[in-house]
């Protein structure tokens, strides 16, 4: 991949946002409540997906761990909604305290009485638990595939961790936020639902420009400068861990935004979230879509996870063959993704292949180098 | 004393298993530098061969040999395996050598398509195919070379896979008319009992210990054994370890780093089905059974550090004894009178699953100083 892309015509791009929207603004009425649910939770994946592509698709950094930060958004958003809405429990706690045994809210929840505060923890708490990770790992230039096993073994930390402590935090069975409520309506009712999916829409697009703002001018350059040639960007002279670092945790803020929005949307946060299995297909969501293409993380996710919905409720044994023949069809055939291949020289070349367009003629030495590459 | 002696079996039965599981992840991320997360599942087909095999020796033509199977297992099990490595490498991992993150991700793919073929094929028709792929697979090499060099070598090539793909259908078809329990897919997990002489407890210096994790250690101790001297005493060894040590210049001497490549793909996995033999006299077998111990392979591959055999044995015997340490909660039983606020610490940490959270914490506190692990591969270089 290269740093100039062929830039989509300005119009395509004018009218695709004109469609977009009108979409967005259409789909309430459109669809029934439970369609609209699915796709609200679907865009709120696709800010995760926007913060993968950041670190992996711009700087190179394969994370299996986002679950993570998804999770400890959406613990921060169910905790607020569960302490909120306990006025009527016993001590004045969320009602499954009393399952244990706990009398008193421990004192890390405390602060979550606060909107204020739970509007920031939502995204600062993840970010901060991010840049610690990435420190810690970037400090030592643990990068490549190290980096990807290191987090996929925070994740478990944290899955195993937050599956145990039943008097914390509900172990097992998670946070629910359907029953609680917000503004004096429940989060479960319909027209909650629909403000959800408004809210969801509005910071899709807003996360969209924020990530489109961090990959452009310096800051970008360097970052894919480290997805490129890290040994290169240092010697320039640039610390790459303070970027990778600051990067990461945005990716984590990103991670948190979602997690709180697809658990208002789903009804519940639990462990579930932190699995490994739905960290990787993070990853899936944008190498289909198109790494190093923001608009094709956030398509990724919106129509893989409408895909599965959609496989699943036809032929539910199905869907884990078409996940696995994804995988390996994306990373053998089509590494650059459906958008980086539209954007790239796909395109003309399969016109060429049926003799539509005529060949570009290179030298024979560059093919040969190029081929070197490949090995 | 007989304390530490309770906690050093245990941790050494615990790192036996990770031991012998981490082993084929090891050489294949050691010395080819591909990360598979179908490890696990090729784990769980080497579980799932033991349980074919326990059941087709229950027919009468091999009743009595009943008491042997698990040991044709292990051989059977390196063979499925190694075969499904085989194919994999030959298909896909080829394409993608020296980004690893790509093998990752196509590997996990191939993880998910292997748990749903279990789930949802026969074993009966699912052994069919392994044989097919098997005969397929190897029956072109042992032709003689004049038709090798022949140029109809492409149509016997093309036959053997038609003969293959028949016998693989009538394997199928026989072992599901003949073993019921074969015949019909199912995602519920499926038990293996050990043969009689190696259920029960066995007595080591006043300590009781189930045979079944003796056996475990003796695997263990074989494959090791065997997989060192493969690499140092062989041809073949000899020839893995110099295209790990510098892959052009191997090609350049005359080694074919195809073979080479297909051969240390295929031992990476044959190991996992022994390590699938150990696990099933665990617990019982399911289509996860092997995603529950590929993250804790890493972490010993990691810890131990990259293409060092003694590094993988060091990092999951410490790994098993601090588990055991942890999870027991046993420096309590060591140290009963220590203060309280460090007892309720150790409490705290006394589960198998908050056990896990200390180690890989511990894991990871340990790279930040030794980032390269145990035993860093020396060699100068600025990066990769």
């Amino acid at each position: 991949m290269s740093l100039s892309k062929i830039k989509f015509d300005k119009k395509i791009v004018l009218s695709f946002w004109i469609i977009l929207i009108a979409l967005i603004i259409a789909a309430p009425t459109l669809l029934p409540v439970f369609r609209l649910n699915l796709l609200g939770r679907y865009l709120s994946l696709s800010i995760v997906a926007l913060g993968v592509d950041l670190i992996w698709g711009y700087t190179g950094l394969l994370s299996l761990g986002q679950g993570i930060f998804f999770a400890l958004g959406g613990y921060c958003a169910a905790m607020y909604l569960q302490i909120t809405s306990s006025s009527e429990f016993p001590n004045n706690i969320p009602e499954f305290f009393a399952l244990y045994g706990v009398e008193k809210l421990p004192f890390f929840w405390e602060p979550f009485r606060s909107p204020v505060f739970t509007f920031f923890a939502i995204w600062v708490i993840p970010a901060l638990v991010a840049g610690l990770i990435g420190f810690l790992v970037f400090r030592n230039r643990i990068k490549g595939v190290y980096f990807s096993i290191l987090t996929q073994a925070s994740l478990l930390v944290f899955f195993n961790f937050f599956n145990g402590q039943q008097k914390l935090i509900n172990g097992t069975n998670g946070l629910k936020t359907d029953v609680t409520q917000i503004f004096g309506q429940m989060v479960g009712s319909e027209s909650m639902q629909r403000v959800f999916f408004w809210i969801t829409a509005i910071l899709v697009i807003a996360a969209w420009f924020f990530a489109k703002w961090v990959v452009k001018g310096r800051f970008g350059n360097i970052l894919i400068g480290i997805r490129d040639d890290e040994p290169r960007v240092r010697f320039t002279g640039y610390n790459p861990v303070i970027f990778k670092t600051i990067i990461f945790s945005i990716a984590g803020a990103l991670a948190g935004i979602s997690g709180a929005l697809y658990t208002v949307q789903s009804g519940i946060v639990s462990p579930q979230f932190m699995t490994v299995p739905f960290s990787i297909e993070m990853v899936i969501w944008v190498a289909v879509g198109g790494r190093g293409t923001l608009l094709g993380a956030i398509l990724g996710a919106v129509f893989i996870n409408y895909a599965k919905s959609l496989v699943s409720e036809a032929l539910p044994a199905s869907w884990m063959f078409i996940q696995g023949g994804l995988f390996i069809l994306v990373v053998t055939a089509l590494p650059e993704g459906v958008l980086g291949w539209m954007q790239g020289d796909g395109p003309r070349n399969l016109l060429q292949r049926f003799g539509l367009k005529r060949k570009i003629e290179t030298y024979p030495s560059l093919e040969i180098n190029n081929k070197d590459k490949k090995l | 004393m007989e304390l530490l002696l309770d906690s050093l079996f245990n941790g050494v039965a615990i790192g036996s298993v990770l031991l012998v599981a981490a082993l084929g992840l090891a050489i294949v991320f050691g010395l080819m530098g591909v990360i598979n997360l179908a490890h696990g599942e090729l784990m769980m087909l080497g579980a799932y061969t033991t349980y074919v095999t326990q059941l087709i020796f229950k027919l009468p033509i091999l009743k009595p040999f009943y008491n042997s199977y698990i040991i044709v297992s292990i051989f059977l099990a390196f063979i499925v395996s190694g075969v499904v490595g085989i194919l994999l490498e030959k298909t896909i991992i080829r394409k993608l050598y020296g980004s690893p993150l790509e093998t990752l991700l196509a590997t996990w793919g191939v993880s998910l398509i292997l748990q749903q073929f279990v789930r949802s094929v026969p074993l009966a028709y699912g052994t069919g195919l392994v044989i097919s792929l098997l005969i397929g697979l190897f029956l072109p090499t042992t032709f003689s070379s004049k038709i090798k060099e022949s140029i109809n070598f492409k149509y016997f090539k093309f036959s053997s896979w038609i003969f293959a793909a028949l016998t693989g259908v009538l394997t199928g078809s026989l072992i599901s008319s003949s073993v019921s329990k074969l015949s019909r897919a199912s995602a519920r997990n499926v038990d293996v009992t050990a043969p009689s002489w190696m259920r029960g407890q066995i007595e080591i210096i006043g300590t009781t210990f189930p045979k079944t994790r003796l056996m475990i250690i003796v695997i263990t101790l074989i494959s090791v054994i065997a997989i060192t001297l493969f690499l140092n005493q062989s041809a073949w060894g000899m020839r893995i370890r110099a295209v790990t040590q510098n892959r052009q210049m191997s090609d350049c001497l005359g080694i074919s780093t195809e073979k080479v490549d297909i051969i240390t793909f295929g031992i990476g996995s044959g190991l996992a089905g022994v390590a699938g033999v150990a696990v099933s006299l665990l617990g019982s077998v399911g289509p996860n059974v092997g995603g529950n111990y590929i993250v804790g392979c890493f972490m010993v591959v990691v810890l131990g550090g990259v293409g060092n055999l003694l590094g993988t044995v060091l990092a999951s015997f410490g790994i098993g004894i601090m588990t055991d340490l942890i999870g027991a909660g046993r420096l309590l039983s060591i140290w009963p009178d220590m203060p309280l606020t460090l007892s309720n610490t150790i409490n705290f940490f006394a589960t198998t699953s908050m056990a896990r959270v200390m180690i890989f914490a511990l894991i990871v506190i340990f790279l930040q100083f030794k980032p390269t692990g145990l035993f860093p591969q020396k060699g100068r270089m600025v990066e990769n």
